[in-house]
């Protein structure tokens, strides 16, 4: 059984098709993905599998049970961490967590050793009594995901569970992220931060105009869209770029600055290094970002 | 899902009383001043300041002195501000700034039972005002001992009707600050209105039929009648006409709301 089954799944608001048919599905204790420009439909397509919006046409299919007919069903084995802090500001830290696990159904005894257990594990124990208004925001982002987990759902949602956040609240974060994930839990992320899909995901899948560009592990990606080494060079010029035309080299032209894909052999490398590298050159191995800009194009959105 | 399903109405909507009930415990000193204190000004002002103008009000063929006659009314009015004032102010800063109910709608609750609480909310705290006024006015000798209790479940029905249309208005209102239409247009009329400082009788029957379309003049004439005794109206009527307003407002309310938050 597939975690989350999507099939040909069609969101419209009005005239605009902000999910247009995508077909994907998440197995048991993965990692996955979705990434994709602003406006792309990735928050639209995970609404859908919470039943916060409803699917225009297709099927969404969580725990292989229907959104439609068994959403309750379905959001009693979810955990869902939102972009916007949702946290109750009327209560505290620990009123928060309990009152959760009321929305839930869990037995009163269970809810409170599992607020103390997830209190320790976020290092909010001396934060319980806190309002939420006064906790900063690497710490409301971690109360926000300790509650969503309050239920120990079978699936986590987390739409863009790090952004805003100083690298230190980040990496508190992955860590966190990381330890559930080695408990077996299957997630679902959203994020722009390419490096945290590529560290985090098994699986990922980039969506732009509502569709579905590319699907796969990031290193297949990595190898398919991009490649595993690049060198970005300053100061392009013709002789380049007729050395890149001729060798049929993969490679983006961006004016002053020219990024070659090289594959792993070495041999293109050295031969960039003897002839090109007069300013400045810089080797390094092709990531995520380099994809996600390659598929999605790297013109402004919105 | 985006019609409204009474299937998707379980008794779960009571946790999201209880988290209401929590914010209002947190605060429950202010909660409980303003409905104590109240009556009291009300009484002072118009017993102190209005009976030199006006002897006594010729109320159900009897007559009363005119706070005795306003008294029961204040009960009615408390009852419609504080259950109004819930699903309006209220609930619109849970739904829109706080995300409260985003937060709800990623649990197993539906937005059906979310609004469900939120109405039955304010009409629980709506009782609970009434109940601390007339520990006032009992005492003083503005309501009748015990008939004045009834007073307790009938606010409960009229903050349903309240809390309803309240939350009818939070459902097409743009931003909060437009809430001063409704209560200019609406609320405040039907404070003026509806029995409440004059009787209903008094005034011609062409403008005493508007007054039947006001919630509140039932309220007022309900709560009159279990404060003294006596009423214009008959109470079987008064109820339906609740029940039948808090229905369709519930509704509405539902609609609206569903509109606006599902998409």
């Amino acid at each position: 059984m597939h975690i989350i089954e999507a099939i040909g799944v069609v969101k419209r608001f009005g005239d605009l098709t902000a999910v247009d048919g995508v077909h994907f599905t998440v197995e048991k204790g993965e990692f996955f993905g979705f990434l994709g420009p602003n406006g792309a439909g990735k928050t639209s397509a995970i609404r859908m599998i919470y039943g916060f919006s409803p699917v225009t046409s297709g099927q969404m299919k969580v725990f292989g049970l229907d959104i439609v007919t068994d959403w309750r069903r379905i959001r009693s084995g979810l955990g869902i961490c939102q972009q916007e802090n949702t946290l109750d500001p009327d209560l505290t830290v620990e009123q928060n967590l309990l009152l959760y696990a009321r929305y839930f159904e869990m037995n009163k005894h269970k809810a409170r050793e599992r607020a103390e257990e997830l209190l320790q594990f976020f290092a909010l124990t001396n934060k319980r009594h806190a309002k939420v208004m006064e906790l900063s925001g690497g710490l409301a982002r971690r109360l926000q995901l300790a509650r969503a987990i309050m239920a120990e759902p079978a699936l986590l949602i987390l739409d863009e569970p790090t952004t805003g956040l100083d690298p230190q609240s980040r990496h508190q974060m992955w860590n966190r992220l990381t330890a559930l994930k080695k408990k077996g839990l299957t997630m679902l992320l959203t994020t722009h931060y390419m490096d945290e899909a590529e560290s985090l995901c098994d699986r990922l899948l980039i969506m732009d105009n509502g569709r579905i560009i590319a699907q796969g592990r990031p290193r297949d990606l990595i190898v398919e869209h991009a490649a595993e080494n690049v060198i970005e060079i300053e100061g392009a010029d013709e002789q380049l770029r007729t050395y890149v035309k001729d060798h049929d080299v993969k490679h983006d032209d961006l004016g002053e600055r020219m990024i070659v894909y090289a594959a792993s052999d070495g041999n293109l490398e050295n031969d960039i290094r003897d002839r090109f590298c007069m300013d400045a050159c810089q080797f390094r191995a092709g990531n995520l970002e380099d994809v996600f800009l390659r598929l999605t194009g790297r013109e402004l959105r919105e | 899902m985006s019609r409204i399903q009474l299937s998707a109405i379980s008794p779960r909507f009571r946790h999201i009383w209880f988290r209401n009930l929590i914010t209002y415990r947190r605060i429950w000193q202010v909660n409980f001043i303003v409905p104590l204190l109240e009556p009291g000004f009300y009484i002072l002002a118009f017993g102190l300041g209005f009976s030199g103008l006006i002897g006594g009000v010729s109320y159900a063929g009897l007559d009363l002195a005119y706070t005795r006659f306003m008294a029961p009314a204040l009960v009615a009015t408390a009852c419609m501000w504080n259950a109004f004032f819930e699903t309006t102010y209220t609930s619109f800063v849970r739904m829109y700034y706080q995300k409260t109910f985003d937060g709800i709608l990623a649990t197993p609750i539906s937005l059906e039972e979310i609004i469900v609480a939120e109405i039955v909310w304010a009409a629980s705290k709506a009782a609970a005002a009434v109940s601390l006024m007339l520990i006032v006015l009992i005492p003083i000798g503005y309501a009748n001992f015990p008939g004045a209790l009834a007073c307790i479940p009938l606010a409960f029905l009229g903050g349903l009707a309240f809390g309803a249309i309240g939350m009818f208005f939070t459902g097409i209102i743009p931003t909060i600050d437009m809430f001063n239409l409704p209560i200019f247009l609406f609320i405040t009329p039907m404070f003026l209105f509806s029995g409440t400082f004059f009787p209903v009788s008094g005034i011609p029957d062409w403008a005493a039929i508007f007054t039947l379309i006001f919630p509140l003049y039932h309220l007022v004439e309900l709560t009159r009648f279990f404060c003294i005794g006596a009423m214009e109206s008959n109470p079987v009527l008064n109820v339906t006409y609740l029940v039948l307003f808090t229905v369709l407002f519930t509704y509405l309310g539902l609609l609206m709301m569903k509109r606006r938050l599902i998409n």
